[in-house]
């Protein structure tokens, strides 16, 4: 009967195509605003995962997220290095400043101070100039789309200056780095030089980056850290969760998105049940007469699951292929669009379409299920 | 099937259908008795709402009546559970509807291959049988239209090799002429005819078209929930007239 219930749903164009609209739009729309969100919250931890080199960020205790810097004192560094199981202990600044270009406009810039010994911390990609032009008097490496926001239209050119605290900074190297949920520039100097960069306050140090030493789990040494100094020490993995988790308790961007995702399911649903139930009613009498012939109402039932798997199948399939052509555009160099499709949301995104179909389904079934065979008598 | 056309293939005894209850009752069958007999027409007629279409649906095994007994292939219908009324008519009957009722996105060989596809027979073998009853019915060259593109008449024959191609006992037929012109009504009578007659088999027919009536071997006459008369013609053409309680 597969092929029956197949060219019996394909037969009906308009219908057939208005079921895969109404749930490749659901999909594209549940998959799409997810992903934005994932971007986003991505966006909120980048500068995490771009911090490489170090498996333990060390802060104040009351830290909620990456932001939210509260200084510690350069003693803090030492009872970290003292913490036996720590291999070894760096500073990082991180901090907001304001960058003056040479038009006299200002830009609110991300500034991150790495060790001035190792250099830990710093950008994982260059794309013009060396991490190590960072010894230089003045030396910063700036990311690749904050130069862009700040010189658009401009090709990246090592070499140009701008002021920072009234001190002159000097573009040594382009960088890529991970987009900012700010989309403030990205700017990479020393320690001591980042400090020359920013107002004087009493304790400047943000974080402190530190590793086990061999043979100590990184947890072990974590616990260890926030025993005897009182700080917070987690892995940068943990603190990314931290921070995400942050922004998805304080913020409505969580809300936001699932009330478009909820939309989106419920448009989709009201669109392919509705069209679907349509389809089936229009066909009643085939029903009935198939009944009449002795067709079972489980074969019927059959009939019309499979009709709603292909057509959930197809309209997944557009629906997935549209959000993941609009993430492609979303992420392509020169856009600010948030847009991450993880794993998750595209099984979500299908468990989703799964309902839609089963619901959309159920209302066909149960009319079929109830149609007497006698109505094919009734004129 | 049944070898002794003197024995009827279906009975009917005392049937009765009430529809709804309390104050909404409504009377269909009052009590039919009616034996179809194999290698026979037998008509229904009688003014709309006479109860012929219920009366056909009992037949068939589609409704089960409210008291009464129908014994179909020695089987008491109204004793059969849901399910095996259904595999009843799965096997045993074939069904010509008013408006052909074909699947309008299912060929002519198609819509014929569907009984036999929800016997379980795979597409191919379906197809091939159907096509081989289509040729027999003069619709070789329209085996790959749609319904749609076919005329009534034609639908209609579609329509009857679909009722035919699973080998019934009982071929019934709802107002198989209406939508047809009286030509073409003629021809798909005598199909119907000489289907009853080579395969020994039963045809009830439901019908208002008086043109047709010269087809029956017996002519059941309805009026509210009663056959008020009952002509049967004899192979050798002498009637016998009764009427029914």
């Amino acid at each position: 009967m597969s092929w029956i219930a197949l060219k019996m749903l394909t037969g009906n164009r308009g219908k057939y195509l208005g079921i895969i609209l109404g749930i490749a739009f659901a999909s594209l729309l549940i998959a799409q605003q997810a992903s934005i969100f994932c971007g986003l919250m991505l966006q909120t931890s980048g500068q995490i995962r771009d911090i490489q080199g170090a498996s333990i960020w060390v802060m104040d205790p009351n830290v909620q997220f990456s932001d939210d810097v509260k200084p510690l004192s350069e003693n803090d560094l030492y009872r970290v290095r003292g913490v036996s199981g720590v291999s070894w202990a760096v500073r990082l600044y991180k901090g907001l400043t304001r960058s003056r270009l040479e038009d006299g406009n200002f830009q609110q810039t991300i500034l991150l101070g790495l060790d001035d010994a190792t250099l830990v911390g710093a950008p994982p990609k260059m794309i013009k100039g060396s991490v190590f032009d960072l010894r230089k008097p003045d030396a910063v490496i700036m990311d690749l789309e904050g130069y862009q926001l700040l010189w658009p239209g401009e090709e990246p050119l090592v070499g140009k200056r701008f002021e920072m605290n009234d001190h002159v900074a000097e573009i040594v190297g382009i960088c890529k780095a991970s987009r900012t949920f700010q989309t403030f520039p990205v700017v990479y100097t020393r320690y001591t030089q980042a400090l020359d960069f920013v107002p004087p306050e009493r304790k400047v140090l943000s974080f402190i980056l530190a590793e086990p030493s061999e043979g100590l789990s990184v947890d072990e040494v974590c616990k260890r850290i926030q025993t005897q100094t009182g700080m917070r020490a987690m892995t940068g993995t943990q603190f990314e969760w931290v921070t995400m988790k942050y922004f998805m308790q304080k913020t409505g961007i969580p809300f936001n998105f699932g009330i478009t995702v909820a939309l989106g399911f419920i448009v989709g649903t009201a669109i392919a049940a509705q069209t679907f139930y349509l389809f089936t009613i229009e066909n009643i009498k085939q029903y009935g007469a198939l009944k009449a012939m002795g067709a079972g109402n489980w074969t019927l039932m059959g009939m019309i699951l499979l009709q709603a798997m292909l057509v959930s199948l197809i309209g997944f399939g557009l629906g997935i292929g549209a959000a993941t052509w609009f993430g492609k555009i979303a992420t392509a160099p020169g856009s600010r669009l948030a847009f991450y499709m993880a794993p998750e949301v595209f099984v979500g995104t299908g468990l989703a379409v799964g309902v839609i179909s089963i619901l959309s389904s159920l209302l066909s079934m149960q009319r079929v299920m109830v149609v007497e065979p006698a109505v094919v008598f009734q004129g | 099937m049944n070898g002794d056309k003197s024995k009827p293939l279906i009975s009917c005894h005392d049937v009765k259908k009430i529809y709804g209850s309390g104050n909404a009752e409504v009377h269909a069958l009052r009590g039919v008795n009616l034996d179809v007999y194999p290698g026979e027409i037998t008509m229904l007629v009688g003014p709309s709402g006479c109860g012929k279409t219920t009366l056909l649906s009992v037949i068939a095994g589609i409704l089960k009546p409210t008291s009464g007994s129908v014994v179909a292939l020695g089987s008491e219908l109204t004793k059969l559970t849901s399910w095996r009324r259904t595999n009843f008519r799965r096997t045993n009957v074939g069904f010509v509807f008013q408006q052909f009722n074909l699947l309008p996105a299912l060929t002519a060989a198609e819509n014929a291959a569907v009984p036999l596809v929800i016997q379980g027979y795979t597409k191919r073998a379906a197809l091939a049988e159907s096509r081989k009853l289509l040729t027999q019915m003069g619709m070789g060259d329209r085996m790959s239209n749609l319904p749609g593109q076919l005329s009534g008449g034609q639908q209609q024959r579609v329509a009857i090799a679909r009722a035919l191609v699973h080998h019934p006992h009982l071929l019934v037929c709802d107002e198989p002429t209406s939508a047809l012109d009286a030509k073409t009504g003629h021809t798909i009578l005598e199909i119907l005819r000489s289907i009853a007659i080579e395969g020994d088999r039963a045809v009830v027919i439901v019908t208002h078209d008086s043109r047709i009536f010269e087809f029956a071997d017996t002519l059941a006459r309805m009026d509210d929930g009663h056959i008020v008369s009952l002509e049967r013609e004899h192979r050798g053409h002498e009637k016998e007239e009764a009427l029914s309680a």
